[in-house]
């Protein structure tokens, strides 16, 4: 019989399933004995209990419960077991060491798994090269665990590193940012604490281009209210409202990095005329690859384009950038598009101006705040359609992001190169 | 004294089949308009006046007891390029030729392909609901889409509308598969990337959407049905805006429910609305648009002009760029 069996043959025959989940709680030390017992010791000291990852087939020969120490045996008909025992005890030991080898890994703090955190079938990738503890866990016991933790993963901007967490954490040697947005981390005060910080520009790119293309085009062509109408119970006849043409219009995007320059790629296809504005003019072979057109003025790109696509990052300098003025310069006819940040837009001087028909639309993946209050105007608008934040919303991307941030964060701790490092300006 | 304009006969100008306004302009800058609903006034006195009947979203229908009013009938001229719902051979034998305005319908049905593609793969339409409904406090991570960059398009039907769709996903690194009646030039593939599948069969296992873009004929009614859906990978979309009989939709509504095929995008169905009772207007995993492919102020007046641009030339005895003439195979 495999020693795989063995062991849980053993388990089974040592505890009631009440028992095994009592084991299984972390920090939380054997105040009442159990009237059986476990061979297998705990060696970590400062450690509890622990629950390992559980999957049936899995079981055998990675499910181990550890027990802090033999009280007593089963009564004298098990003394028979003993020998069994022993020798099981050794070769569990071995394993258990074997195992614990490898469960050497740093300790990470995420926010959480469900819920605003990340979906589970993406903690595998986090779960190979560190051990994860959740905020919520954490807090139950922040002494205990936060010396152990040299890595936190931020992702949707949560746990945030603010200064009660990170005194917390005095080994902490990297945050490592889900995302390429890095707004909501004071990088300058977590850099002085001797912390790296890092995020995942590149992976997010297509899977963002690919969303600022699809509002554009269901504003343009009214496919949410086509929609709609469509299913509308009432709907006897289908009449809805002319859009507007996308191919050969005019699209105007503001912030022409890794992102832009994929949006205009993709507005390529559709023959669209492509201007851009960027702090900096980008290389003639990367502006005739899309046939894009620079504006040094952004004023004239407002002026001319039909779509406005926003596709900057969120800095002091872009804040607000997008406002009353700049609403009023566009054409009536023309939809903007905001793939960056909320407070890249001033949110009431856009309410003003799709409710007076400045513009046509617009169409939001990011609002300030996420979500907005349930009160808002523009949630009331017929010409706004907006999304969760879901530039990067599929599978495959949020899975190579949380890869990246993987990479970094491991990078950090062996004192490597750093991929995606960000430092302070 | 003005000359006296030829009269056409239009279904309505405003209301839910007319045309708006400002295309109804456009009419009447080359021609005295009569609305049907006018016409049934007093039809023995209109309706041998009559010489061109324009139709527009299928009003007014060009049947027989119609056209019996219509003794002096040069031309119909259809708005868009699907002839499937004109007998032409019919309308022939009285003495009109038909006409449609292909070419001009191209790019915004294929840019409709487009937007109906993204918001389907990537959930726009359930994540404005999510983003505008009054219960919702936090915004949710588990609305997740599938990647449309570097995924294989499979698209049916390589005509010019066809071929505009494979233009506009090249620009997304889509790996594009084809089939058509007919292979298209190696220029013409080169230039899109796009990879020719003789065999259907071969298209619907590899692609991640299926992109239907081929005319209404005997040979493709109910084209897609449970055979076709089942080759399909479970992780595929299907993107419907040619007309709603290519597909089986009852075995659509099945494969729907069943996870055969992930997800469908329609912009045309059969009937056009759906019965309010229809199984595909309460599928979570269904988009539908009302026929919008041609539906921008640019391409509705450009098919406007065309329109009127076959209807003089009909009238006044000469070749009509548009003319439908169809091959006497194509009826088998």
């Amino acid at each position: 019989m495999l020693l795989s069996d063995q062991l849980l043959k053993f388990h089974l025959f040592i505890y009631s399933k009440q028992e095994v989940e009592y084991y299984q709680r972390p920090a939380k030390c054997l105040t009442s004995p159990p009237p059986f017992a476990l061979l297998i010791t705990e060696r970590q000291e400062t450690e509890g209990w622990r629950k390992t990852p559980q999957a049936p087939a899995e079981a055998r020969m990675q499910s181990v419960c550890y027990v802090r120490c033999v009280r007593r045996l089963w009564g004298p008909a098990q003394a028979s077991q003993i020998l069994n025992v022993t020798n099981m005890h050794r070769s569990v030991c071995q394993l258990h060491h074997k195992k614990v080898m490898e469960d050497n890994k740093p300790w990470a703090l995420i926010s959480e798994v469900g819920g605003q955190g990340y979906i589970e079938e993406v903690t595998d990738i986090m779960k190979q090269h560190f051990q994860i503890i959740c905020h919520k866990d954490f807090l139950q016991n922040p002494l205990l665990h936060g010396p152990k933790i040299q890595a936190m993963f931020v992702w949707n901007a949560l746990p945030a590193p603010e200064p009660a967490l990170l005194s917390s954490l005095p080994s902490l040697k990297v945050v490592a940012n889900g995302g390429v947005g890095i707004d909501h981390l004071d990088v300058s005060y977590i850099t002085s604490l001797g912390v790296k910080v890092t995020n995942t520009p590149g992976v997010v790119s297509n899977a963002t281009a690919d969303i600022a293309m699809g509002l554009l085009l269901a504003s343009a062509r009214n496919i949410v209210e086509g929609h709609q109408i469509s299913v509308n119970p009432n709907t006897t006849h289908t009449q809805c409202q002319m859009g507007v043409e996308v191919t050969g219009s005019t699209l105007g995007i503001i912030g022409m990095g890794h992102i832009g320059c994929k949006i205009a790629q993709r507005g390529k296809g559709f023959d669209m005329k492509i201007l851009y504005h960027n702090r900096s003019r980008r290389s003639v072979e990367d502006e005739q690859a899309v046939g894009a057109s620079y504006h040094d003025n952004m004023d004239d790109l407002l002026k001319a384009s039909d779509f406005v696509m926003l596709a900057v990052n969120l800095t002091p300098e872009t804040t607000g950038l997008i406002s009353h003025r700049e609403l009023s310069l566009m054409k009536p006819t023309a939809t903007l598009v905001n793939i960056s940040r909320g407070l890249v837009v001033d949110q009431d001087a856009l309410v003003k101006a799709l409710q007076s028909g400045t513009i046509r639309a617009a169409a939001l993946d990011v609002t300030h705040p996420e979500p907005l209050p349930r009160d808002h105007p523009l949630l009331g608008l017929p010409n706004v359609l907006i999304t969760p934040h879901i530039g990067t919303n599929t599978y495959t991307t949020t899975r190579r992001m949380v890869q990246r941030m993987v990479e970094n964060a491991m990078a950090a701790l062996k004192g490597q190169t750093i991929p995606n490092e960000v430092k302070p300006k | 004294m003005a000359e006296e304009k030829t009269w056409a006969l239009v279904s309505e100008v405003g209301g839910e089949h007319g045309y708006l306004e400002e295309l109804a302009d456009i009419l009447k800058q080359h021609f005295r308009i009569i609305c049907y609903r006018e016409l049934l006034e007093d039809p023995v006195l209109h309706g041998p006046k009559i010489q061109v009947l324009f139709m527009w979203k299928y009003c007014p229908a060009a049947e027989p007891l119609l056209l019996g009013l219509l003794p002096s009938l040069k031309v119909v001229v259809s708005g868009g390029v699907g002839i499937d719902h004109l007998d032409v051979p019919f309308i022939n034998s009285l003495g009109a030729k038909v006409a449609n305005t292909p070419g001009v319908v191209s790019d915004s049905t294929a840019d409709l392909a487009m937007g109906l593609l993204l918001a389907s793969a990537r959930k726009i339409l359930d994540g404005h609901q999510i983003a505008i409904d009054p219960k919702t406090m936090h915004i949710p991570q588990s609305l997740m889409g599938v990647e449309v960059t570097g995924s294989t398009l499979g698209i049916i039907g390589m005509g010019e509308i066809g071929y505009k769709i494979a233009q506009r996903s090249k620009g997304f690194e889509m790996k594009i598969l084809y089939h058509n009646r007919t292979r298209r030039n190696v220029e013409d593939e080169q230039t899109v990337r796009a990879s020719y599948c003789e065999s259907l069969d071969d298209l619907l296992r590899k692609s991640d959407f299926v992109v239907i873009a081929v005319k209404l004929t005997l040979d493709t009614t109910g084209l897609v049905g449970h055979r076709e859906l089942s080759l399909m990978k479970p992780t595929a979309t299907l993107v419907n805006i040619s007309r709603g009989q290519v597909v089986d939709q009852d075995a659509l509504v099945k494969a729907l429910q069943s996870g055969s095929i992930c997800a469908a995008a329609l912009d045309v169905t059969h009937p056009e609305p759906l019965p309010r009772d229809h199984p595909l207007l309460s599928l979570p995993n269904v988009l539908i648009t009302p026929h919008i492919g041609i539906s921008t102020y640019n391409t509705a007046r450009r098919i406007v002009e065309k329109m009127v641009e076959n209807a003089l030339a009909a009238v006044k005895g000469l070749p009509v760029p548009n003319e439908v003439k169809l091959q006497l195979h194509n009826q088998c």
